[in-house]
């Protein structure tokens, strides 16, 4: 499961990033894909981005003269919600890749949550409601709306967008200053957090964890419990990453759906699972 | 009680059947473009120079 995981994270984040003229001449992807948003946290201003982010897609509509309700980005999220949950965030963004390899070097020693966890986790929907939300409605830069949580806190756009295109096209990397340094600054904390905390960024920042973790309690992608099967001898415990107990497993917000709970126990009564049958309960 | 049972067993369909409505709203009001617009320009706010 676990060489499983890190395959399809991998071409996943190749298959949406797939455009690699963009890459070699510093421009982006203007292609119709672009109107489609992916599942996960992807900048489209990375120069391979072949489709669009969907809070970026959620912020340009917030952005537009006159209120409307996001009814295409909402879409989104309900369509890749239900049917998936937090399982995007654990199999399929690109930026949870990344945290992920970079918790993998052995340098400090590791640590599956922040102090303050308990309270720190509430700052994910702080970030949607306060910056992607509110930011995007009333914050107004000149005569334009301002994209609050791409501008001001997006490490998705600086690593994916800001650094490939500013290594090749020296037009944009003239332009840069004072933002792109407090933006490089984000960036590279949550690196270096991530090289001792577990997806620190997905765990108190993202609101794309946040709105995904909203429907984590009955989308169609579940992990399901065996209980006449389990000892209690809690392997699944132990194992998760962002150290969930048995009965938050799947259907707590917070829960990504890695499967390292599903490869942990050893009566193999934990297991994916598309549909509820009979003699099977959810977590 | 079977009722309700029923319903949050199938929630994830209902979810997948918004997700549809709300994207063909969004189609009909022309949402579709705007995000298109957007995503091919280079978003100066994404790279911090905005």
């Amino acid at each position: 499961m676990k060489r499983l995981r890190l395959a399809v994270q991998i071409l996943f984040t190749i298959v949406t990033n797939g455009y690699l003229y963009g890459f070699m001449n510093g421009k982006i992807y203007r292609g119709s894909l672009k109107f489609a948003c992916v599942p996960g946290l992807n900048c489209y201003s990375c120069p391979g981005a072949v489709a669009a982010c969907p809070i970026g897609a959620l912020q340009a509509l917030l952005n537009q003269k006159g209120f409307q309700i996001p009814f295409a980005a909402l879409g989104a999220f309900f369509l890749f919600g239900s049917l998936l949950g937090r399982f995007v965030c654990g199999w399929l963004c690109p930026f949870g890749l990344v945290q992920d390899l970079l918790y993998k070097i052995p340098i400090f020693k590791k640590k599956k949550r922040l102090p303050f966890h308990p309270i720190l986790k509430y700052g994910k929907y702080g970030v949607l409601i306060l910056l992607v939300c509110a930011g995007s409605i009333f914050l107004f830069g000149g005569y334009a709306k301002i994209p609050a949580f791409c501008k001001y806190l997006c490490p998705s756009g600086t690593l994916f967008g800001a650094l490939p295109l500013f290594s090749v096209n020296e037009a944009l990397r003239d332009q840069a200053g004072g933002l792109f340094l407090w933006k490089l600054g984000i960036l590279l904390f949550l690196i270096l957090l991530s090289l001792k905390v577990y997806r620190p960024f997905c765990q108190y920042l993202c609101p794309l964890g946040a709105i995904y973790g909203w429907f984590n309690r009955f989308s169609l992608v579940q992990i399901r419990w065996e209980k006449e099967q389990c000892v209690s001898c809690m392997a699944c415990e132990k194992a998760c990453p962002v150290a969930l107990s048995l009965h938050e497993i799947s259907r707590s917000p917070e829960c990504i759906r890695c499967g390292k709970c599903v490869d942990a126990c050893p009566q193999h009564c934990l297991r994916f699972s598309g549909k509820r049958p009979d003699g099977f309960h959810q977590v | 009680m079977g009722f309700w049972r029923r319903i949050s067993r199938h929630a994830w369909m209902l979810g997948v059947l918004a997700g549809a409505v709300f994207l063909g709203i969004g189609a009909s009001l022309k949402q579709l473009d705007v995000i298109w617009k957007k995503a091919v320009m280079i978003c100066l706010e994404c790279i911090g120079i905005g």
